[in-house]
């Protein structure tokens, strides 16, 4: 492809970014629109009383508003907060606890997947020591939930499923609208966590029934420490809050809002509107590229997850016989990772992996690379030979150990 | 018409980004990389989080390890109170809402006149329930400026198997800040308010204590607040803690102003009454109540003529109630909703005190007076 700028090979380069999924890069576009808001634009969003605060409190709007066209929203049901951990953490918590504490309901269940974000699940299972009943639903070999055992897993008890958009580690896209239907059917709260999803597929709250639903800023080329909490007001949906006090947000969620990173979140939402479409087509390009170059030349290579509901910039692959850790370690020009950004201290295999039905070795045989907005064809190239390099070595080295310990 | 001049004095609310801050914020929102991440991307961002914790660390006179990034003050709070795991939990009746929000059965402790909270009052209550209790108690009230003595009630909290928590939010950056001098368990501190970024706090925890975290995910700040890190908002607090200390010495220069409005104004009206007076208070803040004329007109009538102040604090937006930090101090409910807080800050100069005062006397010649007047 020409116009493209060819990549810098030299041993101290900076190494091809393919961990898109753990954090992208800041768009240059939302930088911009951030920075005046430190310096010229600094006021207080809830000092209306005066012009430096309405000034902030109007682009806090309409962020809000931009952030709200994303998912077909109403600018009043979203709720800006810390990030998508937040989020989850404000939905899930909230809502069970302003069941249980307000409306003394006996609906004290909640369903989740095996294969949702740590913060999820810890989420879930905090809840369960404060005496909810937890069921943690298994995933199919290709990542997605099996609807018939949903059905069949949520009843009268049930205050909330939890299903995320899409998957952190294995890009698997499940059925929202579907799983809305099923809980809506029943009267049953649906969160998502579309950390994810948001900017990435198309999303609808109301067409896919969602109650509550989480978006992060630095997963979509926004700011890191800002997310939203979309929050249902037809139905109205409650929630007792986690942080409570100045009662901003509707009382949702207390605290100074951080204006820059509202305005950031804005504008990343409102570029991935406008660009979604075709920078998902291009990336899928990209995507089919790399898997080929990368197939065609280590033998018995595997896809882990679905292929077809994934999301455009994921890959999760596994190497035969190789351990995922030391390639990468091996392959210092790529930055790519094993698994979600949380754990990538853990010597664990992938829980998300497991889940699919992989034994440890093929769990640790397996990692994710994720290309994104930036990513250029050179840099697929030239990531797919340093990974075949990288694999070659380790087999080479697997094979004069084995020649070594045989020779004794 | 000319442009009238504008002046920001509402720095209790919030204080502009120091140009240094706003540089290097700037440059880490191009940095990119989770912390969590064990590639180049990611170990550069955690390297940038861990200077940023050694800075923060240096303002509050603790150990790196003590440092909980969290997104603020009102979060810091919340985790404090909840996280502690002391089912007694005692507050002074002038906290912040967040800090009387976040457990609201807590029983309320009671301040003198003077705004300063009752110490016989405290031991009393400690003294009455064996169980061990949470204290919380700010270090400088963010519509008065008045400044508690948080040792001796660090020591009246500890001889009784307490915990002290205490909401540093306003004093950071305008006090000297040591924790072993404080003697608090706890502290909460907000960027935002200091000359850093909007959205990034911290919550120092002394070592030997175990946080119960608000936010359950992955294990980020020791298992103590789960997610990503703000990364350039906290590259952007550790510089501001920085310049914030290197800035302290200078705060004598905002008492002089501060000073000096008080003067011209009490001149101008001599009914009007200054809160904290006669207690310590923080060099920046003015509490004045011009008797007659309600907060919201007065913060109305100041806008128009350039002059940003507020009427108490800046929170639940637009909605403003007489101060429940004013009442506690004894004032009567006309006088706290007749009361404005002027607050200074790294940028403000004599020129502004000027256009205050201009402001708020033009005011008074139209409002305050006839009013105090027909009271009198």
């Amino acid at each position: 492809m020409t116009g493209e700028p060819a990549i810098d090979r030299r041993a101290n380069a900076a190494p091809v970014y393919l961990d898109y999924q753990a954090t992208t890069p800041t768009d240059p576009r939302v930088v911009a629109a951030i920075l005046p808001y430190f310096t010229e634009k600094f006021g207080n969003p809830h000092s209306t009383g005066h012009r430096f605060g309405r000034e902030a409190a109007e682009a806090v709007e309409r962020a809000r508003g931009d952030v709200a066209a994303l998912i077909g929203a109403e600018s009043r049901e979203i709720v800006f907060t810390s990030g998508a951990t937040e989020s989850n953490n404000a939905a899930i918590k909230g809502a069970v606890r302003f069941l249980r504490d307000e409306r003394r309901s006996d609906r004290d269940r909640i369903v989740t997947v095996a294969t949702e974000h740590k913060c999820v699940l810890e989420t879930c299972r905090q809840l369960e020591r404060e005496g909810f009943s937890l069921t943690v639903m298994p995933v199919k070999s290709d990542g997605l939930l099996d609807l018939a055992a949903l059905a069949e897993a949520i009843g009268p008890r049930t205050a909330l499923v939890s299903v995320m958009a899409v998957n952190n580690e294995i890009g698997t896209i499940q059925d929202l609208a579907a799983i809305g239907a099923l809980c809506r059917a029943r009267g049953i709260l649906f969160h998502s966590d579309a950390a994810q999803a948001a900017g990435k597929v198309p999303l609808d709250v109301d067409a896919m029934g969602i109650d509550l639903l989480s978006i992060s800023g630095h997963k979509l080329y926004g700011p890191k420490g800002i997310g939203a909490l979309y929050v249902r007001r037809r139905p109205r949906v409650r929630l007792a809050p986690l942080i409570d006090g100045g009662g901003q947000e509707r009382g949702f969620r207390s605290g100074t809002l951080p204006t820059p990173l509202c305005v950031g979140l804005g504008v990343a939402c409102a570029i991935a509107r406008d660009e979604m479409a075709a920078e998902a087509a291009r990336l899928v390009e990209l995507r089919r590229r790399f898997f080929a170059a990368l197939h065609r030349r280590i033998p018995g290579m595997r896809l882990n997850g679905s292929g077809e509901q994934r999301v455009a910039g994921n890959l999760n692959i596994g190497f035969p016989g190789i351990d995922a850790e030391e390639l990468l370690e091996a392959c210092a020009t790529v930055a790519a990772s094993t698994g979600s950004a949380c754990s990538s201290a853990s010597i664990e295999p992938s829980y998300v992996l497991r889940a699919l039905g992989l034994d440890a070795a093929a769990a640790r045989a397996s990692f994710r690379l994720c290309v994104g907005r930036f990513t250029t064809v050179p840099e697929i190239d030239f990531a797919a030979d340093a990974l075949v390099a990288a694999f070659e070595r380790l087999r080479a080295m697997e094979g004069m150990k084995k020649a070594a310990s045989g020779a004794t | 018409m000319a442009a009238s001049p504008l002046t920001y004095l509402d720095y209790n609310a919030t204080a502009p980004v120091r140009p240094a801050v706003a540089a290097a914020i700037a440059a880490a929102l191009t940095l990119g990389g989770n912390p969590s991440s064990v590639h180049r991307a990611g170990r550069a961002a955690r390297r940038a989080v861990e200077a940023a914790r050694d800075e923060l660390a240096a303002l509050a006179g603790v150990g790196a390890n003590e440092v909980v990034f969290v997104s603020g003050g009102s979060e810091a709070n919340h985790l404090a109170l909840r996280g502690s795991g002391r089912r007694r939990v005692l507050v002074s009746a002038i906290e912040h809402d967040s800090v009387l929000a976040a457990v609201p059965d807590a029983e309320r402790l009671p301040v003198a006149p003077s705004g300063l909270l009752d110490l016989a009052a405290l031991a009393e209550r400690l003294a009455a329930d064996d169980r061990p209790a949470l204290v919380s108690v700010m270090l400088a009230n963010n519509e008065t400026g008045i400044i508690q003595p948080i040792a001796a009630i660090a020591e009246i909290v500890h001889a009784r198997g307490g915990l002290l928590h205490c909401d540093a939010v306003q004093a950071a950056g305008k006090l000297p800040l040591a924790r072993a001098l404080l003697g608090a368990d706890l502290l909460s501190l907000s960027a935002h308010k200091l000359g850093g970024p909007q959205g990034i706090g911290a919550l120092i925890v002394a070592p030997e204590i175990a946080l119960a975290p608000l936010q359950s995910g992955g294990g980020q700040e020791r298992g103590r607040r789960a997610g990503t890190e703000n990364v350039p908002g906290i590259v952007g607090f550790g510089r501001a803690c920085v310049l914030a200390t290197e800035g302290i010495a200078t705060c004598a220069r905002l008492a002089e102003l501060r000073d000096d409005a008080e003067r011209r104004l009490l001149a101008m009206a001599p009914g009007a009454r200054i809160f904290g007076t006669d207690s310590p208070r923080l060099p920046n803040t003015l509490c004045i109540a011009m008797p007659g004329v309600p907060a919201a007109t007065q913060v109305i009538a100041l806008d128009l003529a350039g002059v940003m102040v507020s009427a108490g604090a800046a929170c639940s937006s637009g909605k403003v109630r007489p101060s429940h930090v004013l009442r506690a101090m004894g004032a009567t409910a006309e006088e706290a909703a007749s009361a404005i807080r002027i607050s200074l800050g790294w940028d403000s100069r004599a020129a502004d005190i000027d256009h205050l005062v201009e402001a708020w006397g033009a005011l008074y010649a139209r409002a305050g007076r006839p009013v105090a007047a027909s009271a009198a």
